[in-house]
């Protein structure tokens, strides 16, 4: 039995097929689809979306689920605008904001160790707590204009066959390659495998649980804030009624690379995968037209049923008490 | 051992309702008029109904919500509930369905979807946050598609008139909620149920080799919040006239939660109180009239509930208590020094 | 370290621990030299696993002193025990089954610059450590998880040996293997002790014991009973130190007790039958039979597989091969629902994790069995229930202030109690008792055995499975001894006295099935 093995890669190979699946059919039937131009798009459009998946990737590794991630982003967005607007410099408004999401998820991770809080409750308060805190900041969306912003979010590079890589793009890229690096390559990365894999074994091999489960809190909070900062560059704009619904997509992202929902196996490079599925769906309903976002939901959600079946069905000979 | 201290703070209804005068009371003292009642066109308006009839919604889902709080599980899918049984109540009426027709279609799309939640959670043993989360996302998509993406007006007279009719001086949805709470709670009291859903989240393994049928007493209680939150989906469109499938229910699951935990039932599954949800319904809608009253934007009120609801899982926390305990008392010496 | 070279490797002196309600530990010194292997020994509640989580930092002691090497220490955790060159190997395998193994080996202390790991220093390590444990062949880059659970067992020593471990405690390491893998595992011990490790081995299965260790410290109740070399302790005089039963001369001192009942009829059917029944990992082949009438005792030491035999006779747990025969006629038992159907009750031995619901009340507790059986439409009113409660409530003279206080608020006895009285309602012919006077007073103790009694009067069968021998004796007609997740012999009438159980868990001469001998050329 080699099922530790299909646990870890049969998932991530299935990912892939799908998404090549995917492609040959939007390939097949809107032509003009398999385009360098409309990749470059998806990753454009999704570039939000994939920081967040990145971030959750780590929580859901951990064991753990943060539902905050949406309206935190909202709440970002906005106080990046408010900041931009008062005056300051759009580089010390980005740090600030990227500070204010790191304490954010940095305090829930601290009231779900120390308190052994549900992640679930504490981080579902958190989003009611991001929101709140959104519209408390400016109930309307704030345009954001600062020549430096400007210039940012008009800042693209010609890949070749003329698909331009926005700042957005790259933001997501570089955090993509360092997630993958920080979770391969670092002793915390290691950490997290081994928090969601199993709490007791952590502790018994003299792992450092609070200190690595706080960080991944607070690493998503982090990939909010830069999942907001990507958005505003697209935007131009914070909104603070946005958000809501952002961090199940960002769950389905992170399941359907293969990551399992408790904790201990995935990849962040799965996660990619996960956020190509969706952004080539969403990009392949554009391109039909009269088709509406609900067949996005409803394929995101037979996604994330048939892989969370899939992944049951993997691990489920280990256990075979009645 | 010791008695668990939860039955002292966590385990009572009175607590939710203490909490509940509490507010009531401030709005007594700091909103002259808050209690005024009167009558326009033989109805009764004023700040209770109004806390009444935005709970009942809430009240609606918490009921079948504390029942799954009390096996030990969650059910995020009751938003998309709401949705996918306003809209399909919707099309239908569109269509010229009879009420009782439309009526069981919509609560047997609610039905299928708990049940499946059921089905995921006791028979492939997924957690319920997992298997629940499935249909959150799911089922929105589903509403969407069949209220066609966008929001659909309620053709119907009787089913606008369960979210808008009045009985005598009284509005109808928060009577039909208490009714409804009032049957499940008979239900749950004058059979076994109640006994067999408390035990099965209390010692699963203990109610199992008791000889209950845990797995299918789970199906079932997740099949009733699913009808159950089909049912507010149904008042909360005809309230409104219409059944937005990408706004209907949305955050209900947050709010019934919440309900159900201020309420008294402890997410560790075990004892439920319906009292208690029906108790912590109504604070929070109480709490978001109050800050509404106070000046504050309606759009900021989720501040104060989401600090109350960590506020009250703070002192169900054990580790929160021993801590606090460890502030006022030093804890013995470890062991003695070398 | 400044200690002298000739303090022992390991030193625990007056080591007490307390926890709410029990002394774990009280005052118990413990040795352990360098190039020995030390077996612990003791029943449950002994001591064992407190004492092991007390040398590994996982527990605070309450009082008493540690010393490695003569130098006294304070390891607050299993990382600072570590530090000090001691390490643990847990009985349920600590291993991460999605990671590689050469990251199971070194988690925590991978090799590279800062917070980097060196992928290929790590391998290195770790296959060095592998080979250490004789698996040279493995490829560390495997996920742990594909591995046997023998290899996996090794691949946890392999990650205990790597930090400079001088003390290797190994808690029941052998539970899950076969003959073999423990025989490959020993080998290892030995290797090890000849390199002048010091390795405390903790195990249920004596004759592993007698084939592997240098000396046997027994615990009993929290206390030393003492440390022998174990060439010169007779398994009979291992197993009365652990059970704290004197030796009384040869043979049977006391009569048999006064067993006026019918005695064992070959000829009537048994009321319950059990032929071959087998769990892989738990129990093998075991054959009991039970009359109406009688009570059988199963009688062994801790994991000799009683309670696993109790769990599958109930549905409990899933047999893998064996018949159960209901009045001799064989029945599909597959759940607990089943054997309820079939007249039997069970009372787990773990009574607060399976089986009183906490939270409710003695009346919802006492009636919950009654009201499973009866289905949801034929509830029993409330007031059949209170009338249900108070007379259990009065005729077990269970003390509770009232029906309706919740079953935690009870003490040990009283809830048992309320957990008999849970099935007596049924009125089942079957009662299978797993340890049913743990933990709980005398006088509950003498009337749950009286209660067995009247039972067995109206021609109910018990089941009793103790650790208590004298009280299995006392209690039933005819003990079933089990050892080594085997039947052992079964003992009846003028047999039946505590001395000849002992004699015949610790006999290992000819048996029915013959028992894992694991080469003694190391004695």
């Amino acid at each position: 039995m080699n099922l530790a093995f299909q646990q870890r890669w049969l998932p991530t190979l299935v990912t892939a097929a799908v998404l090549l699946l995917l492609l040959g059919v939007a390939g097949a039937l809107y032509p003009g689809f398999l385009r360098p131009l409309v990749f470059a798009n998806i990753l454009r459009n999704h570039a939000y979306l994939g920081i967040l998946a990145v971030g959750m990737t780590f929580v859901i590794l951990s064991g753990g689920i943060d539902l905050s991630v949406g309206t935190l982003l909202a709440f970002s967005t906005i106080l990046l605008a408010r900041a931009i607007d008062a005056g300051l410099h759009p580089l010390p408004a980005a740090l600030a904001v990227a500070a204010v999401g790191t304490l954010f998820g940095a305090g829930q991770g601290m009231l779900i160790h120390f308190f052994r809080l549900p992640p679930f409750l504490v981080t579902l308060a958190g989003m009611f707590l991001a929101k709140g805190l959104a519209f408390a900041v400016s109930l309307q969306s704030l345009t954001i204009s600062h020549p430096h912003f400007d210039a940012a979010a008009s800042f693209r590079i010609l890949a070749p066959g003329g698909a331009p890589l926005t700042t957005a793009t790259w933001m997501f890229l570089f955090l993509l390659a360092a997630a993958i690096l920080l979770a391969r390559q670092t002793r915390f990365g290691r950490n997290v495998y081994a928090l969601g894999g199993s709490e007791d074994t952590a502790l018994l091999m003299g792992l450092p649980i609070a200190r690595t489960r706080v960080t991944v809190y607070a690493l998503s909070g982090l990939c909010a804030a830069l999942a907001a900062l990507a958005m505003t560059l697209n935007t131009r704009s914070g909104n603070p009624a946005i958000g809501l619904g952002m961090e199940l997509d960002a769950i389905a992202c992170a399941v359907i690379g293969g990551t399992l929902l408790t904790g201990g196996v995935g990849s962040v490079f799965g996660t990619f995968l996960g956020v190509l599925i969706f952004g080539s769906i969403k990009t392949a309903l554009d391109f039909h037209g009269g088709l509406d976002s609900s067949w996005l939901r409803i394929a995101m959600g037979i996604l994330l049923l048939a892989f969370i079946v899939l992944q049951r069905a993997l691990s489920r000979p280990g256990s075979n008490t009645n | 051992m010791a008695s668990r201290p939860s039955s002292v703070i966590a385990g009572s209804w009175l607590w939710p309702f203490a909490g509940l005068l509490l507010l009531l009371a401030f709005n007594g003292l700091f909103s002259p008029g808050f209690f005024q009642l009167e009558l326009v066109e033989g109805r009764l308006v004023g700040n209770p109904v109004h806390i009444a009839v935005q709970a009942s919604k809430i009240i609606l889902v918490a009921i079948g919500m504390t029942l799954v709080i009390a096996t030990r599980g969650v059910d995020l899918s009751v938003g998309s509930v709401m949705a996918m049984s306003g809209s399909t109540a919707a099309v239908l009426a569109a269509a010229g369905v009879p009420f009782p027709i439309l009526f069981a279609a919509s609560l047997a799309v609610g039905a299928a979807t708990g049940l499946t939640n059921g089905l995921l959670v006791s028979g492939l043993r997924i957690q319920p946050i997992v298997a629940t989360l499935i249909f959150m996302v799911l089922g929105r998509g589903v509403a969407m598609l069949i209220a066609g993406g966008q929001p659909r007006p309620i053709q119907n007279e009787t089913l606008l008139f369960l979210g808008n009719g009045h009985c005598w001086i009284l509005p109808l949805p928060p009577l039909l909620a208490l009714a409804a709470l009032f049957a499940t709670a008979a239900v749950v009291r004058l059979t076994p149920l109640g006994l067999f859903i408390s035990a099965a989240g209390s010692n699963e393994t203990a109610a199992r080799l008791a000889g209950l049928p845990a797995a299918r007493i789970k199906a079932l209680v997740y099949t009733f919040s699913g009808i159950a939150a089909a049912c507010a989906g149904l008042i909360a469109a005809a309230r409104v006239e219409t059944a937005d499938p990408s706004r209907l229910g949305e955050l209900v699951e947050l709010d019934a939660i919440f309900a159900v935990v201020v309420g008294g039932t402890a997410l560790t599954g075990g004892r439920f109180t319906l009292a208690g949800s029906l108790a912590g319904a109504l604070f929070i809608q109480t709490l978001t009239l109050t800050m509404i009253n106070q000046g504050m934007p309606p759009e900021i009120t989720p501040v104060p509930k989401a600090l109350v609801i960590l506020a009250v899982c703070l002192l169900q926390s054990v580790e929160f208590r021993k801590r606090a305990a460890g502030m006022f008392r030093r804890p013995a010496a470890a062991w003695t020094p070398p | 370290m400044t200690a002298s070279l000739n303090a022992p490797l390991l030193q625990a002196r007056a080591v007490v621990k307390g926890f709410p309600g029990v002394r774990a530990l009280d005052g118990v010194d413990f040795t352990l030299e360098s190039g020995e292997i030390h077996a612990l020994m003791g029943e449950n509640g002994a001591g064992k696993s407190t004492l092991i989580k007390v040398l590994t930092g996982v527990y605070p002691r309450d009082a008493g002193e540690l010393l490695v090497s003569g130098a006294p220490v304070q390891p607050r955790s299993p990382a600072d025990a570590e530090r000090l060159g001691i390490s643990t190997v847990y009985q349920e395998i600590h291993l991460l089954p999605a990671l590689s193994i050469a990251e199971n080996i070194l988690l925590g202390r991978q090799p590279g610059p800062a917070a980097w790991i060196d992928w290929k220093s790590l391998r290195r390590r770790a296959a060095a450590a592998l080979e250490r444990v004789g698996l040279a062949g493995l490829d560390p880059g495997a996920p742990a998880g594909t591995c046997s659970l023998a290899v996996q067992q090794l691949i946890a020593i392999a990650r205990a040996l790597d930090v400079e471990a001088r003390v290797l405690i190994l808690d029941e390491p052998t539970s899950s293997l076969d003959e073999q893998e423990a025989a490959a595992l020993f080998a290892l011990m030995r290797r090890l002790r000849s390199a002048g490790m010091g390795i405390l081995f903790v195990t249920h299965f004596l004759d592993q014991v007698y084939g592997v260790s240098d000396r046997i410290t027994v615990l009993r109740n929290g206390r030393l009973a003492g440390v022998f070399p174990a060439a010169r302790l007779s398994r009979l005089e291992l197993v009365s130190h652990m059970l704290g039963k004197e030796l009384t001369g040869a043979g049977p001192a006391q009569e048999p007790g006064p067993h006026p009942h019918n005695k064992g009829d070959a000829a009537r059917t048994p009321v319950l039958e059990a032929r071959g029944l087998t769990r892989r990992g738990a129990v093998e082949n075991i054959d009991l039979h039970l009359h109406r009438g009688e009570a059988l005792g199963l009688a062994g030491l801790l994991g000799s597989g009683r309670t696993e035999t109790a769990r599958l006779l109930f549905g409990a747990d899933r047999r893998s091969a064996g018949v159960i025969l209901i009045d001799g006629k064989p029945v599909p038992l597959r759940s607990p629902r089943d054997a309820i159907r079939l007249g039997m009750a069970f009372c787990s031995e773990d009574r607060k994790g399976e089986g009183i619901i906490p939270g409710l009340s003695v009346r919802d507790n006492l009636v919950l069995a009654m009201e499973a059986s009866r289905g949801t439409l034929r509830r029993l009113s409330r007031t059949e229930q209170e009338q249900l409660a108070n007379r259990f409530i009065e005729t077990l003279r269970i003390k509770t202030p009232s029906p309706e206080t919740p079953i935690e608020n009870l003490s040990g006895g009283n809830q048992q109690k309320v957990l008999l009285a849970r099935w007596l309602c049924l009125d089942p012919s079957l009662f299978i008792l797993d340890e049913p006077t743990r933990g709980i007073d005398v006088g509950a103790k003498v009337e749950i055995e009286r209660l067995i009694a009247r039972l067995r009067r109206k021609g109910r069968a018990v089941l009793f499975v103790s650790s208590d021998l004298e009280e299995v004796v006392r209690v039933c007609d005819r003990i079933t001894v089990l050892r080594d997740r085997r039947k052992a012999g079964e003992l009846s009438g003028a047999q039946l006295d505590a001395a000849a159980v002992m004699r015949t868990i610790a006999s290992s001469g000819p048996l029915p099935q013959p028992a894992p001998g694991v080469d003694p050329a190391h004695s």
